[in-house]
């Protein structure tokens, strides 16, 4: 509720932790430095090799729809219909909608590609602005 | 002494539902007194109990006794997601593999009918930003970053094998759906028994592309309950309990191995197809030698992968599978002649016993209508996230 973050127009926050915003927005993973296994939570251990010593790396921007399903029906709250997807971003698989697309099966195709994007998801009472991500069309 | 000699001898699933006269109680000891009836055994012969339900106060198993008989034996509650049912009768089985004792009973049961959407969490509303769990999350993640419903996570896995392998699209997993709402009309114990033409099923109600609401497993009330027994003990048996006797050629449970893509979608492919690998090898059989599957078709889109997994079809070759008509009750490997969890109804810790009663009643040739003649042998697959895979295969006496 601090004064200095309602007068800050530029107050934002990412949606998550695997999300930065600046300079440009991108994904990080939690690398395993033994294995390469490649995590966007945090991990007591590595679920592949079971080290415990990790690095953050930079998860390309681009990729390609490695799955996908439109939700027309979801838990009270969700806004709907939305398009669900697995993302191959050059070998490493992230989950996200796609965004900036029709959710229609003549508009969301199977192996499209897309590229990362962010939105406001509104203003909190801080005046702090979250900022999701999804993917749409490259 | 260990003992791989291992049988059903007593098995029953209730009617899959509404119930709303009875309690998840009363409905396992609908199925467990019917199991030992089955059986012609009591709760004197029992010498382990796996009682497997989710939704409940997790004292399930003691619960259950003070209805049926308590003995004193151990009672093990058991949760495994969707294979809970199968996590029961396989504990059952261990203790009578381990030497513990000779005889088991295994239950599961759950009062689903009305609940909804699976895997849904209330979406709270905050009015400041704040990061909480493991991602940091300022908001709830299901829908702003994909979905973590049941019909949407399983509608990806079967889009993703159409891009792996091409072929698949809205209309091929329909008429998945269209074969196991066919198989149901001959089922009294399915939940739905209603034949589906294609337009109707495709015409339904959107839940999650390409999955319509026919396509998706029925929430129900149902209990399913089995007594195990040990080859040893059963040659002292009654010459009519070991000729319905039903032997268990092979019990497997598996969890999902790290995989790359697992960590963002569940991986229901690899551990299944180790079960089923592992399953085949125990068993000293092959995928055909089976003469029906019942596979969990929790959704339609899920039905297609694990033709593959199970090694029913070359891989790669699911779609060819289906196509080929060999899936059909009438074809060469009946998949889900009991109408499936799309109809018959899929009460959670239920149903992996209920997939195995099927198998079981073919094999005893007690199917009525919808008997696979001649049915020698069968596998019952079952799987629950994130990820518990059962898969046992059964053969007749």
């Amino acid at each position: 509720m601090s004064e200095q973050a309602v007068s800050d127009p530029a107050a934002k926050i990412a949606m998550v932790d695997y999300l930065v915003l600046d300079p440009e927005p991108h994904l990080v993973a939690n690398q395993c430095t033994s294995c390469g296994a490649r995590y966007f939570d945090r991990r007591n251990a590595c679920a592949s090799c079971f080290a415990t010593e990790f690095e953050k790396v930079v998860v390309p921007t681009e990729g390609e729809v490695a799955s996908f399903t439109i939700v027309a029906f979801a838990s009270p709250g969700v806004e709907v219909p939305f398009v669900a997807a697995v993302v191959d971003c050059g070998g490493t698989s992230v989950r996200a909608n796609l965004v900036n697309v029709a959710a229609d099966d003549d508009h969301v195709k199977l192996g499209m590609k897309v590229r990362l994007t962010t939105f406001s998801m509104g203003v909190d009472s801080n005046g702090v602005d979250g900022i999701g991500f999804g993917f749409e069309p490259a | 002494m260990a003992n791989d000699d291992i049988w059903i001898l007593g098995i029953n699933m209730t009617k899959f539902g509404k119930h709303y006269d009875k309690d998840v109680i009363d409905l396992g000891a609908e199925a467990a007194m019917a199991a030992l009836a089955d059986g012609g055994v009591t709760m004197a012969d029992i010498g382990i109990l796996a009682g497997g339900n989710l939704r409940g106060t997790g004292s399930f198993a003691q619960q259950l006794q003070k209805q049926i008989g308590q003995t004193g034996i151990p009672a093990y509650n058991v949760t495994n997601a969707c294979a809970t049912g199968a996590t029961a009768l396989r504990t059952a089985i261990m203790a009578i593999k381990a030497g513990e004792c000779d005889m088991g009973l295994a239950v599961g049961v759950e009062k689903l009918a009305g609940v909804g959407l699976l895997g849904a969490t209330a979406q709270g509303d905050t009015d400041e930003w704040e990061r909480t769990g493991r991602f940091g999350a300022i908001a709830p993640t299901d829908g702003r970053i994909g979905t973590a419903n049941m019909p949407g996570t399983f509608a990806q896995v079967g889009m993703e094998y159409g891009h792996k392998y091409g072929g698949v699209d809205f209309e091929l997993f329909a008429r998945i759906s269209e074969k196991n709402h066919g198989h149901s009309t001959l089922n009294p114990l399915a939940a739905y028994t209603k034949a589906m033409s294609l337009e109707e099923i495709m015409g339904d109600m959107m839940i999650a592309y390409p999955n319509t609401r026919p396509m998706c497993s029925a929430n129900c009330d149902g209990a399913a309950a089995a007594v195990v027994v040990s080859g040893e003990k059963l040659r002292t048996l009654s010459d009519e309990q070991q000729r319905r006797a039903v032997r268990v050629r092979a019990s497997v449970l598996t969890s999902d191995p790290y995989t790359e893509r697992c960590q963002v979608l569940p991986d229901v492919n690899t551990l299944t197809r180790r079960a089923a690998q592992q399953a085949y090898e125990q068993a000293g059989v092959g995928p055909e030698d089976l003469d029906l599957v019942e596979l969990h078709d929790c959704f339609a889109t899920a039905e297609l992968v694990h033709y593959d997994n199970l090694m029913l079809c070359p891989e790669g070759g699911a779609v060819d599978f289906f196509e080929s008509g060999k899936a059909h009750r009438d074809g060469d490997m009946p998949v889900n002649v009991s109408g499936g969890l799309q109809s018959k109804g899929h009460p959670i810790s239920a149903t992996g016993i209920a997939n195995i009663w099927e198998i079981c009643h073919h094999l005893r040739g007690e199917a009525g209508d919808r008997q696979i003649e001649g049915a020698r042998m069968g596998l019952a697959h079952v799987i629950g996230l994130a990820s518990a895979c059962g898969v046992h295969i059964l053969e007749a006496a």
